[in-house]
Order: structure tokens, then sequence, then C-alpha cells
């Protein structure tokens, strides 16, 4: 008798098991690690999901922490969605980032009415203008996006740093790192006596307008077409080069809010380590999201959490906090197998003699 | 002047090498028809895993087995994924590299600590063919990794286009169809090109944590895994091209360090963006749509 | 005795049964057809005996003895060799090179010496082609025989052909017709898969004829009559939708003039072509596919620019018109690819507006009432089987084509491209479609039907036009045409007057 998995949609009931099934074998396989490090694993994962929750205070930090993650989720899954692979989303946090910085230098003394939304603006434009050349490129001699956007995370790296280097280095200091930006600038706390900012409510605005906008306009219609069928796209007569070139840039703005967010919500000044990869935790999101903006908020929270949790792990059993990015990616990679495997079912494989005699018996 | 230009050359066949390695790596995989971006990961984990067997068993040839084995492993990974699952290859490969880079990081510091001064090893030793001689000296003293690595393209290119195996490889990549209806197996062929892809990977790595630094940091690779995603496209798939495109972007970057101590004006983060800029130039200019193999991207399924 | 015996083959994609208790047996030195409808399951029965699928239940015997076949490899070993539809070659890659994958010895490779065996080897069994040759630059019929001499080469005493005359001019078929009588004389036994019945009468031995999956029956040539078989086939006697009295032609609505383009390769696919279709007619272009029809079709389309020429609707200059541009001028038009046609993930209701977006969207908005209302309209008009919620993915081809159909010719075109608008689509699907195109003519639409199965074009066509090199080399009416004269057109044998009608 052997077995044979045959392509056939999964029962209904089996898929909203997935997730979780996908979570248990993550940290089945994340235990291990946790043993290394001497940890007891059950130990260990309370600290990691459990405790981050269970108090007030903890629990508003995973919603800060779910800040940058919620727009850079965004900012992927709304590329992804036309079919532009915009890796670049950490540059683009990063131009976000820079703009602001620049702006809450220059609009001292301006009312926040004015400033903050200047601040968003101009963070918008700025990762606009970041994701502008590889999509161009893309566009216009088809080079590959994801090479391009790649190599402009890197470049932007080292514009940072020249920044903090120079022009920008703090006096007082003298660290590699910005003055203060005018207290105008700063985001105001949306709850007293928290760290949780204004950052958070944009976040969620973006991703009702991403909602509505890939469900309910005519864009996200277009957008949704180029991604999922370009040929037949073109076909129908929509202009699918303007349209990635569309997808590309907003994707850019929304990347940019979230390095505004974490400079005039968090941080108050540019540092170098601004993002720990934020940008690359977004296509992680927007791929556990499965693209859809319920998705990528459910998704962006539960790794903001994780990314609490780890420190939390780390200062209570001493594991390295880098577990936490273990656990991302191997949560990844398991989800996008499971994913697969869904598709499939385990079939007995008849026997040819069996076969027979029903023939003959038929 | 002339000195310039020999210490310029020698500094750009060692900047080259761990790109060679890396980009030859990749092309396994591509050839095949699989997109491997883990090699960011791969590159990461093999510096890694070099170092840490190196200072535990006093051996640097060792460490560099170690750092082959887990590029191995790596591509033992994503052929997993992408080959017999049929995931998307972007984001499997992404996937790989962000676990590869926390799994390194993690393990480092459960090791090695955080001690002040972070630990190191003697790294390997520069060959020196020529001892006195002025001009070959300095060009001839390399590590013996580069003169491995300026031996594999040759190597490799027979390998493609001279073997059978090269053969197999060549033509699944364009039509794994065909190869199938040849009663040649395309997921083994593919494993086989991933895992081999992977130690190579593997060896860059190893290459600067154990030949150039002698120690592992968290910039170690500092993306030059995509740096080799490009050159794939740049040098149009082909193995002898692989050698030029890692050249002009090490000369890139070594002229870039020895112009920042001339003092020139310019800050020297321009210098060290320099070559990124080039690269993504040259790619406009050589990979316009470029000859790819047909079925990079497709996952091959047979009902 | 029996090289081949297959019994009781059965197998099911999802809720598809392919083959159901198929039985089929292959005589040693025969020509064996199999015969049937697009969706009979000729190609999947051959695809298990080769190996690319495997059988839910059911056995194969190879000269009596009990074989398993799961692999190509295992097919290849058994002497069974198969000539797909679609060509498994690597185009980038020589003849030499693509006959030896998988079959030489040994580690190393020398180009001279792979090119020298797979001469020799060609020599051997009969077959025309150049060993150092690309594919890429070989004619399709040239390709075929490389396919062949790749079975051939692995020692197959048994061939498949899956309708290999698909993609020949009628004097490559004889060719090919008489390579095969040559091969079975030298001992090869042969498996001929087609839908054609006057090239199975002419060439087989025995005919198994397949009808939903299952077993027809089996014949041999000389106790049937094509009339015998295509009642097997069917089910019921075969008719054509007949296309009725010859009209007056109207006005002329779509002038090409000088018409050239390149192909996606960069070489010239169209050279100056020159056509007019009038109001109230079909004109059909024959031809071999890859002659030009696909861009010809995708410069109307809007998908391909041209490089030189004037397309006119009316008096509104097309040329070079992108595809939104087309559609609204009054173009309907049908893609040979139904998968260029739809979206497969997006649902009925949206693939149906995505042509027209603009009566369906106010201020960037997505009016879904009217699309939804849209959908459902026509939906009931072309009697499409779907709603509007479902993915157009789950839809059978038929259904799939409705659906373009309906997109294609709701708004009442001046003008309808169809570009091989029946390919693949079951009896019932393909008299639908071309009742429709029948229905726009009468309506009084120029019709320009593009068209690789023959019996189509002159069923349908008032005026019928070869292209052959991308250029067209005879126009005549439906009447004067024959297949033969066709034929000899098609292959470039001969250029005929243009003067009869004027173009």
């Amino acid at each position: 008798m052997r077995f044979r998995l045959e392509r056939s949609p999964a029962p209904y009931w089996l898929r909203p098991l997935i997730p979780v099934v996908a979570l248990v074998i993550t940290f089945l396989l994340t235990a291990s690690l946790m043993i290394w490090a001497e940890a007891n694993p059950l130990e260990g994962y309370y600290y990691f999901l459990v405790a981050p929750l269970s108090n007030q205070v903890s629990a508003i930090e995973v919603l800060v922490k779910s800040t940058p993650l919620l727009l850079t989720g965004a900012s992927v899954a709304f590329a992804f969605a036309a079919g532009y692979w915009n890796i670049g989303a950490e540059g683009q946090l990063y131009a976000g980032a820079i703009a602001a910085t620049w702006l809450g230098l220059t609009l001292d003394g301006v009312t926040p009415l004015v400033a903050i939304p200047l601040m968003l603006i101009g963070g918008f434009i700025a990762g606009m203008l970041w994701a502008l050349p590889p999509a161009w490129l893309k566009i216009r001699l088809n080079v590959d996006e994801i090479v391009t956007t790649l190599l402009l995370n890197s470049v932007i790296l080292f514009l940072v740093s020249f920044l903090l280097n120079g022009p920008w280095r703090d006096p007082i200091s003298g660290w590699p790192q910005s003055p203060e930006i005018a207290a105008s600038t700063v985001f105001p706390k949306l709850l007293p006596r928290t760290r949780l900012h204004l950052g958070f409510l944009v976040a969620m605005i973006v991703i009702g307008l991403m909602w509505y906008v890939l469900s309910r306009t005519r864009l996200g219609l277009t957008m949704r077409a180029a991604g999922l069928g370009p040929q037949a796209a073109r076909y129908a007569g929509i202009n699918v080069k303007r349209t990635l070139l569309t997808a590309a840039l907003i994707s850019g703005g929304i990347a940019g809010l979230a390095g505004v967010s974490e400079v005039a919500g968090l941080h108050f000044h540019l540092i170098e380590a601004i993002s720990p990869g934020y940008g690359y935790t977004g296509i992680v999101i927007a791929t556990l999201g499965a693209l859809n903006p319920i998705g990528v908020a459910i998704a962006a929270v539960f790794i903001g959490l994780i990314e609490t949790g780890s420190q939390t792990v780390s200062r209570a059993l001493g594991v390295p906090a880098y577990l936490g990015d273990v656990v991302q990616a191997t949560l990844l990679l398991v989800t996008l197998g499971a994913l697969v495997l869904q598709n499939f079912r385990l079939r007995r494989r008849t026997t040819a003699s069996a076969a027979s005699l029903a023939a003959k018996e038929a | 002047m002339e000195a310039f230009i020999i210490s310029l050359l020698a500094a750009t066949l060692r900047v080259a090498t761990p790109l060679i390695f890396g980009t030859l790596g990749e092309l396994f995989a591509e050839r095949a028809g699989v997109l491997n971006l883990g090699i960011e990961g791969t590159m990461f984990f093999g510096a890694f895993v070099g170092f840490w067997a190196a200072s535990a068993t006093d051996s640097l040839w060792l460490g560099m087995l170690a750092a082959i084995s887990a590029g191995v492993a790596s591509g033992l990974l994503m052929a997993l994924l992408s080959v017999t699952l049929g995931v998307n290859q972007h984001v499997s490969g992404l996937g790989i590299t962000l676990l590869l880079t926390g799994l390194s990081l993690f393990s480092f510091r459960l090791i090695f600590g955080e001690p002040r001064v972070p630990p190191s090893i003697a790294p390997f030793s520069q060959l020196n063919p020529f001892p006195g001689v002025p001009v070959l000296e300095p060009l001839f003293k390399q590590y013996a990794l580069t003169y491995i690595a300026l031996a594999l393209v040759p190597l490799v290119w027979w390998l493609l286009y001279r073997t059978d195996f090269g053969l197999r490889l060549r033509a699944v990549g364009e039509n794994p169809e065909a190869v199938d209806a040849a009663g040649i197996s395309v997921f083994r062929l593919r494993y086989l090109a991933l895992t081999v892809g992977g130690g190579l990977m593997g060896a860059a790595g190893a290459f600067l944590s154990l030949g150039q630094l002698g120690a592992f940091t968290y910039g170690i690779i500092a993306g030059r895994g995509w740096v080799c995603i490009a050159l794939i496209i740049f040098a149009h798939w082909h193995p002898v091209r692989v050698l030029w495109g890692a050249l002009l972007f090490g000369g890139v970057f070594a002229l870039q360090l020895r112009l920042q101590t001339t003092g020139a004006n310019l800050p020297y983060e321009t210098f060290l963006a320099l070559p990124y800029v080039v690269t993504i130039i040259a790619l406009a200019i050589a990979g316009r749509g470029a000859a790819a193999p047909a079925a990079l991207l497709h996952p091959y399924k047979r009902e | 005795m029996n090289i081949i015996d297959m019994r009781s083959i059965t197998k099911r994609f999802g809720p598809v049964l392919a083959n159901d208790a198929v039985n089929f047996e292959l005589a040693q030195g025969e020509i064996h057809a199999l015969l049937g409808e697009n969706g009979a399951g000729k190609t999947t029965l051959m695809r298990i005996l080769y190996g690319l699928y495997t059988a839910d239940a059911g056995e194969i015997r190879l000269a009596g003895e009990r074989t398993r076949i799961h692999s190509p490899g295992d097919a290849i070993q058994a002497g069974v060799g198969m000539v797909s539809q679609h060509f498994t070659l690597v185009p980038p890659l020589s003849v030499a090179e693509n006959v030896v994958l998988g079959q030489a010895e040994g580690f190393r490779l020398k180009p001279q010496a792979i090119e020298r065996k797979v001469g020799e080897a060609a020599q051997r069994f009969g077959i025309e082609v150049d060993p150092a040759a690309l594919i890429r630059h070989l004619s399709v019929g040239e390709q075929q025989r490389v396919e062949i001499l790749k079975a051939l080469y692995r020692n197959a005493r048994i061939l498949i052909l899956d309708e290999p005359t698909a993609v020949l001019v009628p004097q490559e078929v004889d060719i090919l017709f008489a390579t095969l009588g040559r091969l079975v004389n030298d001992g090869l036994s042969v498996v001929f898969i087609s839908h054609k019945l006057h090239e199975v009468m002419t060439v087989c031995d025995r005919i198994t004829v397949l009808r939903n999956g299952k077993l027809v029956g089996t014949v041999a040539k000389a106790d049937t009559s094509r009339l015998d078989l295509a009642r097997m086939m069917v089910g019921r006697e075969t008719f054509g939708v007949k296309r009725g009295q010859p009209r007056e032609p109207g006005q002329p609505r779509l002038t090409i003039e000088g018409l050239n383009a390149l192909n996606d390769k960069g070489l010239p696919a169209l050279r100056s072509i020159n056509l007019t279709v009038h109001a109230g007619e079909i004109l059909g272009i024959a031809g071999v596919s890859g002659n030009g029809q696909t861009e010809l079709a995708d410069v109307l389309a809007g998908v391909l620019t041209p490089s030189a020429g004037r397309i006119t609707l009316g008096q509104q200059d097309l040329t070079g018109a992108d595809a939104s541009t087309i559609t609204a001028a009054g173009v309907g038009r049908i893609p040979e690819d139904r998968h260029k046609g739809v979206i497969a993930e997006l649902t009925v209701a949206e693939n149906l507006a995505l042509e027209n977006l603009d009566d369906f969207v106010r201020a960037g908005r997505l009016d879904r009432e009217r699309i939804r209302i849209n959908a459902e309209q026509l939906i009931a008009e072309y009697a499409i089987k779907a709603s509007p919620t479902d993915r157009t993915r789950t839809l059978s081809g038929g259904n799939m084509q409705k659906v373009i159909l309906a997109r294609a010719l709701a708004r009442k075109p001046a003008v309808v491209i169809a570009s091989q608008p029946t390919r693949g689509l079951d009896v019932g699907a393909t008299e639908y479609v071309r009742g429709r195109l029948l229905e726009e003519r009468d309506r009084g639409a120029a019709v320009l039907l593009l068209s690789e199965d023959l019996d189509e074009v002159l069923a349908l066509s008032d005026r019928i036009a070869v292209i052959y090199e991308g250029q067209i080399v005879g126009v005549m009416p439906a009447e004067r045409a024959t297949a033969d004269e066709l034929g000899l057109l098609m292959s470039g044998a001969k250029e005929a007057d243009h003067d009869e009608i004027p173009a």
C-alpha cells in the first residue's frame, strides 16, 4: 500500500487551523534553541507570548512596537498585490526618517497643527522619491526591481551615516545621532504616560485606506488585475506600467511614513539603528497576512508581540533576544509550507489487481 | 602611480573573491531555474559557522569545511521549500536569509557572549609565490582561496558547457518539461544545483570571516549577497562574465577605499555607495530584459 | 500479439473523470489511431502510458508482462517514446544537445562528437535535420522531426504521436505519413492521437474511439467509414453550423494597409499585410500556426505596436492604438489564449467589467451594483454556468470562453476579431461559439476569423484569405476555396491571384 500526495483542496474545516498548526510547529522547532540556551521552553514561551500581554503597560508597548510594522507590512502588501516586488521598504523607511528629521529640525516654532501634517506629507514624499528610481527602471527598461530596491537599501544607509557623522552630528553629545527635533513636531501621545503615539493612529488609518482602495476603487481593481494576470490586464486595456508605478510609489510613501513615525513618535532624533530591519519584517508580515489588510494588521501586531516578547525572554531567562528574529523567520517558512500543503491530500493508491477485479465485476 | 595601480589590482582580486564564490553559487541555482534570495543569509551563516568551527578546532580549513557544509544545509532548505513544495521563491529566499541571519546572531551571542574585546582568530595567511620581486610580489600575494576562486571560473564553465551534468542543468532551467520527458529527475537536478550553490555561498562568507577579518561581526556581509544577485543579471547568467562583473565591482570598491585616504573632498560614504550605484547603472545598461533562464521562478509540478 | 495492453485505466483530476476504465491495445507493427473530440481523454491515456501521469486504477502490460510505468524514465526503458503537442525541446540548445539529453555516455560532452552521433542516427532513421542547428531557429515541422528523432534515438519500439498534424501544412503531413510508413515497416508500432477523421482513415490500420473519458469501441479501418467514426465520436450525426446563403458584402469597415510588425524575437512577422473586412461578412484567415496570425491578432487587439502600415475603422485611424482605444472604437476581441483574456483569480463579474471600467466607475470608486447587474445580464444572455462572484478559474474552458465572448460582444461591436475561438473547447461549446460568430455577421458586424482549423474556416467564412510567412498570399470567396488549393497556399507553394475580389 503506497501513499501519494494528490492535488485537491483540503476540506474547509482545515483552513482556519493552518495558522495554528504553523504556530505550533514553529514553537516546536524553536524550542530546541531555548533548550540550547538552557531555558525551559514552556517558560520561555510564557515570557514570549503571554507575559507581554499580562499587564497594561507592556500590552501597550506591544502596540508601540507594532506601529512601524503595520506600516511596512501595509507598504509591502500594497506593492505585492500589484505584482511589484518592493523589497526596498527598509530604504524607503529611512528616506522618510531623513525627511522627518530635516523637517523636525527646520520647523522649530511652527504650530503642531501645521508641523505634524507637514512631517507626514514630507515623509510620504521622501519614501515615494526613494521608490521612484527602481520603479522607473522597471517600467522603462525592465530591470528587475528586487535587485535595485535591495541595492538602494544599502545606499541610503550610507547617506544616513554621512548625515549623522557630518552635518547632523549632535553637537552636544558628539555621538552619531541627530539633534532632537523641535518640540512642535513631536507626535502627540495617544494615551498619557505611555509611549503609544500618533503613529499608531496613522497606521490604523493607512490600513483602513488600503482596504478601501484595494476592494472599492478602480485603482485597487487594476492593481489586483495587474498582479494576478498582467498579460490579461494589458489585453483588457489596463495600463499595467502606470499601475505598477502608482503601486510602487504609494508603497514607498507608506514605508516613508513608518520612518516618520519612528522619528517623530518614538526616538525624536535620527540614529543609524532607527530600523532594525522593519522593512524586511514587513515582507514577512505581508506574506503571513496573505496580502490582505486585515491579515496584515493581525500579523503585524503578532510580530510586535514577538518582538516585545523576545526582550522579555532575554531579560528573564538570559536567552539572546535574537530568538525573536529566528521565531519570525521560522513562522514565515512554516506558514509558507503549510499554505502549499493545504492544497494537497494524502491518498492511498489502489493496487492494480484490486482495480481490475472491481472493473470485472462492474 | 604605478604602485597605486598594482595595489589597486591586488585589492580588486581580494575584494572580488567572495563575490566570485557567491555569484557562482547563485549561478548554479538560477541556471537550474531557482532564484535563491537566501544567498545573503547563507553567506552570513557561512561566515559565522566557519568562524565558530575554526576557533573551536584551531583549524582554519576545518572551519572552511564547516562553512561549506552550512551552506549546503541552507541550499537543502531552499530546495525543500522551492522545489519540493513549490513555494514562492522570493519570499522563501528572504525567509531563509532572515532565519540564518537571526540564527547566526543568536548562536554567536550564546557561544561567545558580549565581551569587551570581540573574539578573533588568526586568519588565513596569504600565499607569496614571488617574494621580493617588484610588481609581481604585491600582485600575486593573495589568499589561497582567491586562487581557488579564479580557478573555479573556468571549472564552472567547463562543467556547464562540456559535461552531461551541465547540459541537464541548462536544460532544466529553460524547459523542465523537456528534462522530465527525457526521463531525468527535475527535482534531483535542482536539489543538486541548490546544494552545490549553497556550499559555494557558505565558502564566500567564510572567506570574509576567516580570510580577511579573522572575526565575525554584524556587518561582515553588508549586502554582498544582494550584489551577487545583481552580478548574475549583469553577467547574463554566464560564468566567465561573472568574473568580469566581480572584478568590476571589486575594483570600484577597492578604488573608493583608496580615494578615501587621499582626502578627496567628498565624504567617504559617497565612495562606499559608489559600487552599489555603479552596479545599478550597469544593470540598467546591460540587464535590460536579459536572457534569463526561461523557467526561472516557476516551480515544476507533474500530476 | 499485442505489444501494449492497457486495461481498465481510470484517471481522475479533481471532480473530472478523464479516463473511465478504458481498454486500449496496440498490436506490433500497426498504426493505431486514438480518436475523439477535444477533452475525450486521448492525451490523458497516452500520458499515463508515458509515465507523465499515474493512473488511479488499471494496469499496463508490455508484450504480455505487467509493467509499472511511473515516470518517463520508466517509459523510455520500456521502449515507449512520445511526441507531445507542445514540444519538449529546449530552444537555446542545439538539435544534438536536445537529442542526447539524458542519453549521453559518460560525464564529458564534446559538441562535435554528439553532433556526429546524432547525424548518423538521423541518417539511419531517414530523418532530415541539422544536428548543429539551434532549436529556436527551426521551423515547427523541423522541430517535430527532432522530437521523433529523440524518441527513436532512445530505441523506442512504440511511438506515441499526439495530434502531430495540428502544426503541419498538408504537404508536410504527407512527408510525416511517409516517414511513419517506413518506420513501421522496420518494426515500429505507432499510436496516432487525432481528432481529424480524414487523416485517421488515410494512415491508420485500426481506430479506437473515446468519448467523454469512456471507450466507445475499436474498429479496423476496413470495417468502418468516416460517418461511422463521426457517430462514435459525438454520439450523433455530425453536423456543422451552416453558414447560410451567401450575402452581398456591405461597406468596407476595417481596412488594413501595408501592415508590418515584428514578433517578440525582433524578427519580421507581418510583411505588408493588406486586408479589408466588410460589414456583414466573415473574413477567415487560414494558415498554419506561426505564420503571423498571432502577431496580426495582437496588433488588431492593441497589444502589439506595428512597425509600419495603417489600420482604419470607418473614419478612425487606429494604427498603433492601445487596447482601450481600440475597444472604445467598437472592436470586440477574442484572444487566442483564454488566459490572456480573463484573469483566473478575479471573479466573473470583475472580468466582465474589466474592459470598460469607465462605465462602472464614479470618481475613482467602483460601482459594485452596476458591475453585478452587468454580470447577471451577461450570464443570462450567454448561458454561462457560473455566478457573478465565482472565481473565474473554477469555470470550464467553454464557460471561460463564453465570458470572453460576452465581454467582447456585449456592446454590439462594429468589428469582431476572433482568434482561434474554439481551440480546446468541447463540441457543445464549439458550436455555441461558431453560432455566435455567425449571429454577429448577420447583425452586420465585420468579423475577422483567424483559425488554424481549416474546416472551421471553410465552414464559417464568406471570404477566405491565406497567410504565409507574414503575407497574405491569396484572397478568394469561400465558394471557390478547396482544402487542396488552400493547402498549397498555406505551404507557400504558390501565390494566388489577388484580383478575384478586390481586397
